[in-house]
């Protein structure tokens, strides 16, 4: 109760309150992430069990019943007779799953070689900033292109479809430290040479409790702002892997795979395998870009007008 | 490469946003009327039973499209949508730009038996006899062929003179002698066609000579992609034995041409892009229309992106039209679509000879060894859920891994396996897999119409009597050498019968694998008493005991669920209006015959 009130009287939730734009992506994304997470429960089809799949369905328009079987769906049926509801449902949270860890593993990678860098300086400092350098200069999407095809290279073919979905993660994760890494290093660095860290040095604190204990909550807030922008991002990233079919198997469709399935149906009419998708995917992307562009705004005083 | 011009897509996608309104707005498309051609190719089609072979297929026909009659090829128009965003640009010059899912898997003639990679070198590279565009059987580089009168054991052969090779060099008896002895050698994938012949000899400079173990029937129809290369520009290029493509290996053959056909190479880049131009030399010339004096060829994989090249006018000619835009595209008042029945059935085939499978859950057993599970298998397959929904009625549910083109087939043979899934249930209880198993599917996703979306489906059959299938699907170029180097447990596998006879199946898909026959069978079946029945079609003489073998040989196929049959698959060509021909039944469009409008 006191940590709400205390959430409810902060800054950052005045300052919430008064950005309509915040509000909205906040009610639009937490809906999506809620409507993911309990998808079993809200879906009327288990789209991901082939057993339960039947073909006849195929191609159902938006509440029209089947031509064959009779059945109704609420958004309609894909080529294989997947309900679209149930299966957008169910992509989300491959997509919001896929996200979020691929966001946390490139904050935790990021952050920790951010702050290594900026601590020990000198050469350590140089190798890892110039491996990040030497990263930007690719597209992420590439990267994660790249560590994709690997990784399937080294899995066995019975496990691969179990297995897509974490070398996704890791994939996009590997794609994405080095923005992370950049910021904390810049932030580490002021942090560094402030007193507090030369009197935890003075009272003979090791160099990682300093590191983790000391610097590293001082500079968490842009890492909160990135970490939100590289959570729409990532989502996006994985619906490309998928588009370009190196993502997700089509047995479990995330959004992408979704998109990219729709796409092949478009000349034809069959738009709602598409279109359905495509705009929950821009929802879900906006809303949470939205929300880092405003905690972005909002955790920064320089920012305020 | 998976991710084929991704810009291009991107751009479909918008154009498509905008275009739909336009094409609901025009939702008129009504069926406004059927064209129907009569082809008169098949009277010729050079089998010993033409008589039997043509009303074979009419009946067939006619059952699958009601058309009653005579072979028709049905050309459905409908009402053009009205103001299109497609450009005009049909090529102002006599340059054919062809698209299709896949490319060739290789230059080298004799290293893979693949549809694609022949329909390419039948531009580049000829062989004694052909079939034109309607499937009948034509002189090529020989003009009169037929079995000697002394020795039914030898087939003569007058070649053609004065034929040139597009570096100059002229072409004779020593040519078909190197050529037919290279294609029966290793790596060679044309042997099984060749399994009969003993002997090549040269006769003098324009004659040839086959000699076969007892008299081959069907000699003639084994030739038509067997394709004549030079001996001397192949010598100077080291370039004498086969490429091993399953091996991984490239020769000077196999990026490079010398033939005597119509087109030469003019340069390739495998997957994205294959010049070919008009040969000055050609014999041809004045014999045939040779209207086309430029080709690009340009393998486009994603249905969508091969399309919107199509409408747009990028090409002229889509070999493979998804079967949901034919509409769209036939709507298109600069372009058809031209459908024929095609001589290709596709199917699944499954490891029964092994003792385990390697991509299974189930230790120490072979689960496909089991002719219960195959029962199963090939009842829990909804053959009508397919061609309703996947293929939307493009297509021939098929109860047996025979076109029906070929001689053998028959309608009882063709009838599907009852879809009934709580005996499939049961025979898999029966055999102790009551609680089902796991396997990996191998499936193609760039070669047959569908494939991919065949696969996904199968998956949910199986997957309702308990077989959990991991679907594995990706380019041709990496899944047929898996089927060749036995690597697979479970694929898919589509074939065509140039030959439209029985033995051509049973060489590559029934007999056990060895060096001469069975090199496409993946499924390690092996039958002495089959094989037997196999070899001996090759010297029967008498149509009727042939005939009976042959029979004989489905029977114990069938009774045995060899492979699980899905479809025939039919053919829509999609073209610039400004382009006429019949399409090919094999799918091999030969563009010498092609005429401009």
């Amino acid at each position: 109760m006191d940590m709400l009130k205390r959430a409810i009287a902060s800054d950052l939730f005045w300052s919430f309150k008064r950005s309509p734009v915040a509000v909205i992506s906040a009610l639009v994304a937490i809906t999506l992430i809620l409507a993911a997470v309990f998808a079993p429960l809200l879906a009327p089809y288990n789209p991901f069990d082939p057993a339960s799949l039947n073909l006849m369905n195929g191609f159902s328009k938006p509440m029209e019943p089947n031509a064959f079987t009779g059945e109704s769906f609420v958004l309609g049926t894909d080529d294989q007779g997947r309900d679209v509801l149930s299966t957008i449902l169910y992509g989300m949270r491959i997509s919001l799953f896929v996200g979020a860890l691929a966001v946390l593993f490139a904050m935790v990678i990021g952050v920790v070689l951010g702050l290594v860098a900026a601590y020990a300086g000198g050469r350590t400092d140089a190798i890892i900033m110039r491996i990040a350098d030497v990263q930007l200069t690719f597209p992420s999407i590439l990267v994660a292109m790249l560590i994709f095809g690997i990784a399937k290279g080294f899995t066995p073919i019975h496990l691969r479809d179990q297995m897509a979905i974490w070398v996704l993660i890791i994939s996009i994760g590997l794609s994405d430290w080095v923005q992370f890494a950049r910021v904390v290093r810049g932030a580490a660095l002021v942090e560094k040479s402030k007193e507090y860290v030369e009197a935890a040095i003075l009272i003979g604190r090791g160099p990682v409790a300093i590191i983790f204990k000391h610097i590293l909550p001082n500079v968490l807030s842009p890492v909160l702002v990135i970490a939100t922008i590289s959570l729409a991002l990532a989502i996006i990233s994985e619906a490309t892997l998928s588009f370009l079919g190196v993502g997700a198997p089509p047995t479990q469709p995330s959004l992408g795979t979704l998109i990219r399935i729709g796409q092949g149906y478009l000349f034809s009419g069959e738009w709602w395998i598409l279109f359905f998708p495509a705009v929950t995917l821009l929802l879900l992307a906006l809303s949470v870009n939205l929300l880092g562009d405003w905690l972005r705004d909002a955790l920064n005083p320089k920012l305020d007008d | 490469m998976m991710y084929d011009n991704f810009a291009l897509d991107c751009f479909v996608i918008l154009y498509l946003t905008f275009n739909r309104f336009e094409s609901l707005a025009a939702k008129g498309y009504l069926l406004k009327k059927y064209r129907f051609q009569g082809v008169s190719g098949f009277s010729a089609l050079g089998s010993p039973k033409q008589s039997q072979d043509r009303t074979k297929i009419n009946s067939w026909f006619n059952r699958v499209f009601n058309t009653g009659g005579q072979i028709l090829f049905k050309k459905i128009s409908l009402t053009a949508s009205a103001a299109l965003l497609v450009s005009t640009s049909f090529v102002a010059a006599e340059t054919l730009n062809w698209a299709r899912a896949g490319d060739s898997l290789t230059m080298d003639p004799h290293a893979q038996n693949e549809g694609p990679t022949h329909t390419l070198a039948h531009q580049i590279y000829e062989p004694l006899l052909l079939r034109d565009n309607t499937g009948a059987v034509e002189a090529a580089l020989a003009t009169e062929w037929g079995p000697s009168a002394d020795n039914p054991n030898i087939w003569e052969f007058k070649l053609r003179e004065g034929v040139t090779y597009h570096d100059g060099a002229e072409f004779d008896s020593e040519d078909v002698v190197f050529s037919i002895t290279r294609a029966m050698s290793e790596h060679s994938n044309m042997k099984e066609l060749l399994s009969s012949v003993k002997e090549v000899r040269a006769t003098g400079k324009y004659s040839v000579e086959i000699e076969t173990n007892g008299p081959n029937p069907i000699m003639a129809s084994n030739l038509t992609n067997l394709f004549m290369m030079d001996k001397g520009w192949a010598e100077a290029n080291d370039a004498v034995a086969v490429q091993d493509i399953e091996g991984g290996e490239e020769t000077f053959a196999s990026r490079n041409t010398n033939g005597t056909g119509p087109y030469k190479l003019v340069s390739r880049a495998a997957d994205s892009l294959t010049e070919l131009e008009a040969f000055d030399g050609y014999w041809g010339k004045g014999e045939f229309p040779l209207e086309i004096t430029k080709i690009n060829y340009t393998p486009i994989k994603n249905p969508a992106t091969r399309v919107a090249a199509l409408l747009s006018g990028e090409v002229d000619f889509i070999q493979d039209v998804p079967v949901q835009d034919l509409a769209r595209v036939d709507g298109d008042e600069n372009l058809q679509v031209i459908t024929a029945p095609q001589n290709r059935v596709i199917f699944f085939g499954l490891n029964q000879g092994d003792a385990d499978l390697k991509t299974d859950d189930v230790e120490g057993k072979n689960p496909f060894a089991d002719l219960r599970v195959r029962q199963a298998m090939n009842m829990a397959i909804n053959r009508e859920a397919i061609q309703k929904i996947v293929m939307r009625d493009q297509s021939i549910p098929a109860g047996v891994a025979m076109p029906p083109f070929v001689n053998g087939w028959t309608e009882a043979l063709d009838t599907l396996p009852s879809s009934d899934l709580d005996a499939a249930k049961a025979l898999m209880a029966d055999a102790g897999y009551g609680d089902g198993f796991s396997v990996t599917l191998h499936c193609p996703n760039d070669r047959y119409i569908n494939d991919e979306p065949i696969c996904q489906a199968a998956v949910g059959m199986f997957a309702q009597i308990g077989i959990t299938v991991n679907l594995d699907a990706k380019p041709k170029a990496q899944h047929f050498p898996q089927i060749a180097n036995s690597e697979t447990d479970f694929y898919m596998l589509g074939w065509g019968v140039p030959t439209f006879d029985s033995a051509y199946i049973f060489n590559f898909l029934v007999h056990t694998r060895s060096d001469e026959r069975g090199s496409w069978n993946g499924t390690r079946y092996s039958n002495a008493e089959v094989d037997e029945m196999i070899v001996s079609l090759e010297s029967e003489t008498d149509l009727d005991v042939r005939d009976a073998t042959v029979a004989k040989i489905w029977a114990q196929v069938q009774e045995d669920v060899l492979y699980l049959p899905i479809h025939h698959q039919v053919l829509n060509w999609g073209t610039s209006n400004k382009i006429d021909t019949v399409v090919s039944p094999e799918d091999q469009p030969k563009f010498k015959y092609f005429t401009l409008k």
